[in-house]
């Protein structure tokens, strides 16, 4: 097996809590976490709310310093980097967040929020050059070239996110880290949306570490899963492996507590 | 859907009324104010003894004062005056406390202390500082100007603090993070434009205020030497005669109430139009 | 128990007006619970704000909402006042905002014991720890004494259903009441929906964007597209054999761990359709 895009290892993330009467007492959000993501593939992190899964995102894009352990990515380690390697290693890791709402300033026009990451390219193409970028960009994720002269607000959800994923993909990064990316939008376009990822992933060979809450979502679009609580790490392994047959306890309840269609029929019903 | 059913509840578009009056209001005194540079009906500083105290109409539109001074062309030369005082102060504290308040929000430790030195800003009263500011640089215009924009300092500070923290909290901040810009290229591209709208009402309201303690410190002598006209001037000077000129006291009087009044429906409006709240729905 | 009939909801806008609800007509029994499903901007809540008369001043409304034969659509304030709550419950997204953050739950749920039932206080009290109990709140004895602040999402959520059952009513609406909430507490706050109309004979009015939500806790289902009712039938027979192109589009566009069930012959021959 080839090294790793990605390999984080032994990562904790304790924060310090003033509790009652000005003690200070620490949280660990982030316990110990080991994991691997291939080049090219899309592995899942599942979990409920406060299980950590959204500090360890911040922390793999490097806005957060973790309190032990190591994150490489393409085998150098993102927290041993001085500040200038780490901004030139910025180009090769990117995120989509999950409010397509917040995540666009409103005051500037689409092709201005594309062209961002720009900024870390130290021979970044000015003028023509870079309009085209932006266009071939925007057209990678459905979208047409002549959105990059409107507005955010001009927009729907789904293609407001099409647009944070072109914004995340205009340095032909490495690794993308979506945080609860399709969590937001309606059924249907959320469907539409992980269809672009997975493309995406097929046509430039994208690796995804890919955050959600959602089960579903993880069954159609990881390899791999990882599922976390309370900040550990409690199951890892193919989707296959995790879902069909959960090694875990708490992995079951989740797996049971999911609404399916499977319930139909099953209703209790009054005499 | 709740944002839908208040964008459709209304016909008018939020903010209109107050809009338009106040709008009108503070044109006709910026229009005033500009005029008297080029012309009044008489010269506001030329005294007609002979003239003194006649009621309006009787002699010029507005009458004269105890000196005889056409208190028309007063009152248009004192708009000028105050306007030019309070546009300037307005400047100062808008300036140095939206800077104070961007920076509060970008950076931890300077938020604590900036804000506990508005803290202690706003625990001073403008008018007595006035007071021993004018003891200390002697009365005039930059008495006025340094007092009252100082002491608007932490208004702007704590607004734009408020509306900048709104900001960072934002994921097209994380964004912009993730795209290696640093703090004050953030703040520039990203924070100052989305809290403009904030700046801009509170400009308004402020520069109300601005007028009513420019009125306030000329009032009391700390304002534009004579025989420059101030409103605030003529309305002190105006107390000896209230009963035999009633128009000398009401004439900068309902002045002052009026470009009030004005500037502040303007804030009101701009607030309920700029709130991105209401606009993003549209 | 109630029934919908041609129900349209407008609001004027410059040049025309902008509508809402087009002439929807659905029923919802006795003890029956109907689910009514929709993406945002399908008109689904506005449909509920209407039931409890709480629809924006500005809205046109034609068409009727019958509670037990009487138009809550025709009724003045007063009288409205006497169905919200004490005939219709309302149980809402997010707990948080719907509570006040000032007063315990033990008091919130006992404020509308007091004021309808006109009884004291230690009896409102008694009634509010029991009625914690039926919301399964684990330690009601502390919870009762808990301020809102104090208690998780799916806690509040529970203490937000109490505060609607304290009235007795006959029939809640719940508008995406787990829409907020994890997966594993959404399914503890939907049992307790469940056994709330196979217990109590309540009606419910589940207001939900997901499918499988709809599937689990509902007897009839009716899909709304952009105010329409583009379905309406027994939730088996519409997510099995739905008929209107939305309604398999939405079904499509479920993840495909969420549709299993669709494959797999029911487990009992469709005894339950009604």
């Amino acid at each position: 097996m080839t090294a790793p895009l990605l390999a984080i290892e032994n990562l904790s993330r304790d924060y310090a809590l003033r509790g009652a009467g000005g003690a200070i007492r620490s949280l660990r959000a982030v316990d110990g976490v080991s994991l691997d993501v291939a080049s090219g593939s899309i592995f899942a992190v599942v979990g409920e709310s406060g299980c950590g899964k959204s500090t360890l995102a911040r922390i793999v894009m490097a806005l957060d310093r973790p309190t032990g352990g190591t994150v490489r990515l393409g085998g150098d380690d993102l927290f041993a980097l001085s500040p200038k390697a780490l901004a030139r290693k910025r180009r090769d890791f990117q995120m989509v967040f999950q409010d397509p709402y917040g995540s666009l300033n409103p005051r500037h026009s689409v092709g201005r929020i594309v062209a961002e990451p720009l900024h870390l390219l130290d021979d970044a193409p000015k003028g023509r050059d870079r309009a085209a970028l932006v266009a071939r960009a925007l057209e990678d994720v459905g979208l047409p070239a002549q959105a990059a002269e409107r507005y955010p607000h001009e927009f729907s959800g789904g293609q407001r996110q099409r647009i944070a994923i072109a914004r995340a993909l205009i340095t032909n990064p490495k690794l993308v880290v979506a945080d609860e990316a399709v969590s937001a939008l309606d059924l249907s376009i959320q469907a539409q949306i992980l269809r672009l990822i997975l493309s995406l992933r097929d046509r430039h060979g994208l690796t995804v570490l890919f955050i959600t809450h959602n089960i579903g979502v993880v069954d159609e679009i990881a390899d791999r899963v990882g599922v976390m609580r309370a900040g550990r790490l409690v199951e890892t392994g193919t989707v296959r492996e995790v879902l069909d047959h959960p090694r875990e306890d708490y992995t079951r309840t989740l797996l049971a507590a999911e609404p399916t269609l499977a319930a139909l029929g099953q209703r209790r019903r009054r005499a | 859907m709740t944002a839908l059913a208040l964008k459709m509840r209304r016909g008018w578009r939020p903010g209109s009324v107050p809009l338009l009056v106040g709008g009108i209001l503070t044109a006709l005194l910026i229009a005033i104010a500009l005029t008297s540079l080029v012309w009044t009906p008489a010269d506001p500083t030329r005294m007609r003894i002979l003239q003194k105290l006649k009621g309006p109409l009787v002699s010029g539109l507005l009458g004269t004062d105890q000196l005889g001074r056409d208190v028309a062309s007063m009152l248009m030369r004192g708009a000028f005056n105050s306007l030019t005082t309070a546009f300037a102060a307005v400047a100062v504290g808008a300036v140095l406390g939206t800077l104070a308040g961007v920076a509060a929000a970008a950076n931890h430790k300077l938020d604590a202390v900036l804000m506990r030195i508005c803290d202690a800003l706003f625990a001073l009263p403008p008018i007595l500082s006035a007071i021993m500011l004018g003891a200390l640089l002697g009365p005039g215009a930059l008495t006025a100007i340094v007092a009252i924009g100082f002491f608007m300092i932490p208004v702007f500070a704590r607004v734009t603090r408020g509306a900048a923290m709104q900001v960072w909290a934002r994921e097209y901040i994380m964004a912009a993070r993730m795209a290696g810009k640093g703090t004050a290229r953030i703040t520039l591209e990203h924070v100052l434009p989305n809290i403009s709208a904030q700046v801009i009402v509170q400009v308004t309201i402020q520069l109300a205020m601005a007028i009513l303690t420019e009125a306030g410190l000329s009032f009391l002598g700390l304002g534009l030497p004579p025989p420059a006209p101030t409103w605030g001037r003529m309305l002190a000077e105006s107390q000896t005669y209230l009963i035999q000129a009633p128009h000398l006291a009401l004439a900068p009087g309902l002045a002052i109430a009026a470009a009030v009044l004005g500037l502040n429906l303007l804030g009101d409006g701009l607030a309920a139009r700029l709130d991105p709240r209401r606009r993003q729905a549209s | 128990m109630l029934a919908i009939r041609n129900l349209s909801i407008a609001f004027p806008r410059p040049g025309g007006e902008a509508r809402v609800v087009e002439d929807v007509s659905v029923e919802v029994g006795r003890g029956e619970s109907l689910g009514i499903v929709g993406e945002s901007g399908s008109g689904k809540s506005m449909l509920s704000l209407a039931t409890i008369g709480l629809l924006p001043g500005s809205a046109r409304t034609s068409g009727e909402i019958l509670l037990e034969g009487k138009n809550i659509l025709a009724m003045g304030e007063r009288e409205l006042c006497g169905v919200r709550g004490r005939r219709i419950g309302m149980i809402f997204q997010e707990p948080m905002t719907a509570l006040n953050p000032a007063m315990t739950a033990g008091e919130q749920i006992a404020e509308g014991i007091r004021l309808h039932r006109g009884t004291g206080r230690a009896e409102a009290r008694a009634e509010a720890m029991r009625l914690l109990d039926r919301v399964r709140i684990p330690d009601p004895a502390r919870r009762i004494d808990s301020y809102p602040h104090e208690m998780s999402g799916g806690q509040r959520q529970r203490v937000g259903i109490a505060i609607a059952l304290a009235l007795k009513p006959d029939l809640l609406i719940a508008d995406e009441p787990t829409t907020a909430l994890d997966v594993t507490v959404q399914k503890e706050i939907l049992d307790i929906l469940d056994d709330l109309v196979a217990d109590l004979g309540l009606s419910l009015i589940l207001i939900s964007h997901d499918l499988g939500v709809i599937a689990r806790s509902t007897d009839r289902t009716l899909v709304m597209c952009r105010g329409r009712a583009v379905e309406t039938g027994p939730t088996e027979a519409v997510l099995r054999r739905p008929s209107a192109q939305y309604t398999k589009d939405l079904i499509a566009a479920l993840p495909r761990r969420a549709r299993a069930g669709l494959s797999a012959e029911p487990a009992l021959a469709a005894g339950g359709a009604r």
